[in-house]
């Protein structure tokens, strides 16, 4: 190296400036490669469907006359599914997340639980549905509702939010549960006034994948008896009359808006191929909206970290 | 500032038996928290416990029929037909196909993505772009299976007019953009965690950001990309509506991607959701498939788990 | 974080403090995709005319999902795209569960090609066996060779997935045996994939359900079949299916209800104004409807309580409905 000259010495900076631009060039590139997808999908449904957007869409009841079909019964039903799977998903998968991370001894049985989880994001969605099928529906007795499809969607998502979990807590520096624990905090202190929320936008990520493809399930929520046709609402959660709050919608027979969409797609009548598309671009647009409320909690979260 | 002095003298003051239990229940109190952790950590094992319940108890009604050697060989699926064969392979091959197809864009492009968004994009950029792109993951399935059937396939058709009109090309590659931020998501937040001491240095020897990304970042992150990337491959292997709308129901031994063929997804959503009498062997064909498909991924598992953890650092 | 265990402990006593169902008169349907359509109409229909007092609810678990639920007493009426099985005529017996069963439409398999095809005029059942049988995979794959007189084109085959009812129904009807098929076609569960892909290939050629060529005369040409041992060829249509005389490829579709249902008296209303208004709405939503007579004598085996199925637990082709409707009925 004592031999190299300047000539040589820039020549090798430049050519690495050089790579260094291409590869931010291909990453931006990459980037637009994916916004680009998702833009020309939402356009195309947009196009497709949106001149059927209108208020009578989103407060009628399907019905077999393409022009008088609506999606109430299902943007109400897949508003409620979502709530009772981020219900489930959320404190279980974090729950466990904390444990494999900060309490699990690094044995065999640790391994097992772990490879048991990331074998259990491969599994095909429907398989899900069987297993909910015979658990939740029959031996459990929670029938064909609400309730049966928020536990089942919640168990599909839970490998992700685990997953994302770990990689969260994983990340923050040791240096900080030293300090914690050099304070006296006990383990569970350390991990709700310390962990908890350093990782929180981690978790988040998590979270918001797993919600994201739970909205947009359909062969497990068929499965368990998620109806095609369902001509009235569950019964409101907030009631007039003592005691305000109700738990029945959750035994209620139900819909959501990718059966509305699937069972429109597979019918002749153009008419309601306009109508899926429609339905489709309601809920791209739902989905972003739940995950608009994420990001932004995770944009929040995110700016206080330091380090 | 006053509650320190009064928790001393509160300490200070207190007879030994009371600190004594305050402690214990502390101590309990936290045992019983690390049980509920630990339930809830249970809670996906006794998932896999009931799917596997499921899976081999119909499976083994199935394989009382039909002989493993004829299962694992046959080179035909048509378990419906009146003449009948049972070879997996043919429904594993589409799975490993457009799985193959699948990755070949969502790890190159995720990692590349991530690695921007990480190490070269400005804060406003990898802000607005992030949810962009975790709106990919966002797409319901049967949208992304239409999108493939009816916008990719005629574009590839354009360029390769023999195509067919179902293939495995057309919903592998909208598979693998829809497994992009599963990939670029978790892998980024990995390189984030990175401490920035590490980079520091490299850029104190005079490393360009794409040095420092490759050499330095993407080592100390490799356990959490290695995550994504398994997670990445399971979410492929496992996708159902895509393949089941875009390749076509048809059981076709091949590892050419430009063919239709059946996944073992599709299979068992396709007889699940259709008119076969449940209990018949017809029926019972997709618990012995979906078996199969568990055990696949578990191996690929166990392979990537093994990896992880020879190259997990520690800073 | 102190709200979780409250809050997990309040849904667990959920199901101790508040009832199951919701107390309302509901009237629960599940079964074939085939069949639904008619049933959502029906249905849309009864709700508006009980003024919402009863409701309806409709799920497409196919006709398999759909007798499962049905036989262990989760439903009160089965729609099915074919008769019930032997295995599942076991099932219902088990849990106890008797049933009537009731056609109410015709669906009629249509065989189309390309508008542009312009060398088929009409098909004989043993041609179209010749183009669609186990022995026919690999080998016949042009035209010409099913009939020398056609071109020598490429033979693009559509069809129905090997799952559905649609498929049985063919062929059994064609090939003579249920289930026996070549393997190397397009399959797709979704009937407007099979339009897409015959309306956009010249030498194409496919079956579905008469509804799906309606709703794409444009695109498609129906093509007249000759039946076995026919000597007119008979192109699928409202008339040709409800007199009987365009065969094998019509089919009666079914819905089932359970005994103990019938008891409820929205479930006897439903099935009531089900029968009488069918003629109506089965045309509405693309199907064909049986006649006048068919309907009234259904309604006759539902008041009286004929309870079982004709068909012994097989498929038939090519069964007239008023000889099913007049068939002794076996559970």
């Amino acid at each position: 190296m004592a031999a190299a000259n300047p000539t040589q010495i820039r020549a090798l900076i430049a050519s690495h400036k050089r790579w260094d631009t291409i590869f931010a060039l291909c990453g931006l590139l990459a980037l637009m490669l994916g916004v680009l997808t998702f833009a020309a999908l939402f356009l195309d449904m947009a196009l497709d469907g949106g001149a059927r957007l209108s208020w009578d869409f989103f407060t009628s009841y399907p019905s077999r006359r393409a022009g008088q079909a609506g999606i109430l019964s299902a943007w109400v039903g897949s508003t409620l599914v979502m709530l009772t799977t981020a219900f489930f998903a959320v404190p279980l998968g974090v729950a466990a997340g904390v444990y494999l991370e900060e309490y699990a001894a690094k044995n065999w049985v640790t391994d097992i639980i772990e490879i048991n989880i990331t074998n259990l994001a491969g599994v095909p969605s429907i398989v899900y549905g069987l297993l909910a099928l015979g658990l939740f529906v029959y031996q459990f007795g929670f029938g064909q509702s609400i309730l049966s499809a928020g536990l089942t969607l919640a168990l599909l998502i839970l490998p992700v939010v685990i997953v994302a979990t770990r990689e969260a807590i994983r990340s923050i520096p040791q240096v900080i549960r030293e300090g914690s624990y050099a304070l006296g905090a006990t383990q569970w202190q350390t991990v709700r006034y310390h962990i908890l929320p350093y990782s929180s936008a981690g978790i988040l990520t998590g979270v918001i994948i797993g919600m994201a493809r739970a909205i947009g399930e359909t062969a497990p929520i068929i499965t368990i008896g998620a109806l095609t046709f369902i001509a009235f609402l569950p019964p409101s959660p907030v009631q007039a009359e003592p005691p305000f709050l109700s738990f029945e919608w959750l035994f209620s027979p139900f819909t959501v808006m990718p059966i509305q969409m699937f069972n429109w797609t597979s019918r002749p009548e153009a008419a309601f191929l306009t109508n899926a598309a429609a339905a489709g671009f309601v809920l791209v647009f739902m989905t972003l909206a739940m995950n608009g409320l994420a990001i932004w909690l995770r944009y929040r979260l995110r700016r206080n970290l330091k380090w | 500032m006053s509650a320190v002095p009064a928790q001393t003298t509160l300490i200070a003051t207190s007879p030994p038996g009371a600190r004594l239990a305050r402690r214990r229940a502390r101590l309990i109190r936290e045992r019983l928290i690390e049980l509920v952790l630990f339930l809830a950590a249970l809670v996906s094992v006794f998932t896999t416990v009931g799917i596997v319940y499921i899976l081999v108890k119909e499976s083994v009604a199935f394989f009382q029929h039909v002989p493993l050697v004829d299962f694992l060989t046959d080179t035909q699926w048509t378990p419906l037909f009146d003449d009948a064969h049972f070879g997996i392979m043919v429904l594993l091959s589409g799975t490993l196909t457009s799985s193959a197809v699948a990755l070949c864009i969502a790890i190159p492009l995720g990692t590349i993505i991530a690695i921007y968004l990480a190490e070269f994009a400005p804060f406003r950029l990898r802000e607005v772009a992030k949810p962009f792109l975790e709106l990919l993951g966002g797409v319901p399935t049967i949208v992304y299976g239409y999108f493939a059937l009816l916008f990719v396939t005629p574009l590839l058709q354009r360029i390769y007019p023999e195509l067919p009109g179902f293939n495995l090309l057309s919903a592998g590659i909208v598979m693998g953009i829809m497994i992009i931020p599963y990939v670029s998501s978790i892998s980024e937040d990995a390189m984030r965690a990175v401490p920035m001491s590490l980079r520091e240095g490299s850029y104190a020897m005079g490393a360009t950001r794409f040095q420092t990304a490759i050499k330095v970042v993407v080592p100390a992150a490799f356990s959490g990309i290695a995550s994504a990337y398994i997670l990445g491959i399971s979410r492929a292997v496992g996708e159902t509506m895509i393949l089941a709308i875009a390749a076509g129901m048809q059981p076709n031994l091949t590892f050419n991607p430009l063919e239709p063929a059946a996944t073992i997804t599709a299979y068992i959503v396709q007889v699940a959701l259709g008119d076969l009498p449940h209990g018949s062997i017809g029926y019972q064909t997709i618990f012995a498939a979906g078996l199969t498909l568990m055990l696949f991924t578990l191996v690929c598992n166990i392979g990537g788990h093994l990896l992880r953890k020879s190259f997990r650092e520690a800073y | 974080m102190k709200l979780w265990p409250i809050a997990a402990a309040a849904l667990v006593a959920v199901p101790v403090v508040f009832p199951v169902q919701a107390q309302q008169r509901i009237v629960k349907i599940d079964g074939s995709s085939t069949v639904f359509p008619i049933t959502e109409a029906v249905a849309e229909d009864f709700q508006k005319a009980k003024k919402q007092q009863v409701k309806v609810t409709v799920g497409i678990s196919g006709t398999g999902g759909g007798f499962k639920k049905f036989c262990r007493g989760e439903t009160d009426v089965s729609n099915a795209s074919r008769p019930i099985t032997a295995k599942e005529m076991q099932a219902c017996a088990e849990e106890g569960i008797k049933y009537v069963e009731l056609p109410v439409a015709f669906d009629a398999l249509t065989v189309v090609i390309n508008p542009k095809n312009t060398w088929i005029k009409e098909l004989k059942v043993e041609e179209l066996k010749k183009m669609w049988e186990p022995a026919a995979q690999g080998k016949v794959t042009t035209w010409k060779q099913v009939n020398p007189a056609w071109p020598d084109a490429p033979l693009k085959l559509f069809g129905a997935g090997s799952d559905s009812g649609t498929f049985d129904y063919f062929t059994d009807a064609i090939n003579g045996k249920e289930k026996a098929s070549r393997g190397d076609y397009t399959a797709s569960e979704d009937d407007n994939v099979l339009v897409q892909g015959v309306s956009r290939d010249v030498n194409a050629i496919g079956y579905f359900g008469l509804a799906y060529y309606s709703e794409n005369k444009d695109k498609l040409k129906a093509v007249p079949i000759v039946n076995k041992g026919g000597s007119r060829s008979v192109p699928p249509s409202l008339e040709t299916v409800m007199d009987g005389t365009y065969q094998p490829l019509a089919r009666p579709i079914f819905i089932y209800v359970s005994d103990k249902s019938m008891n409820k008296p929205e479930v006897r209303e439903f099935i009531e104004y089900y029968l009488k208004n069918a003629g109506e709405l089965v045309k509405e939503v693309g199907y064909v409807p049986l006649s006048a007579q068919h309907y009234s004598q259904a309604l006759k085996n539902f008041s009286s309580k004929k309870l079982g199925t004709g068909f012994g637990g097989k498929n038939e082709v090519g069964v007239r409905v008023e000889e099913l409707l007049a068939r002794e009925a076996k559970l």
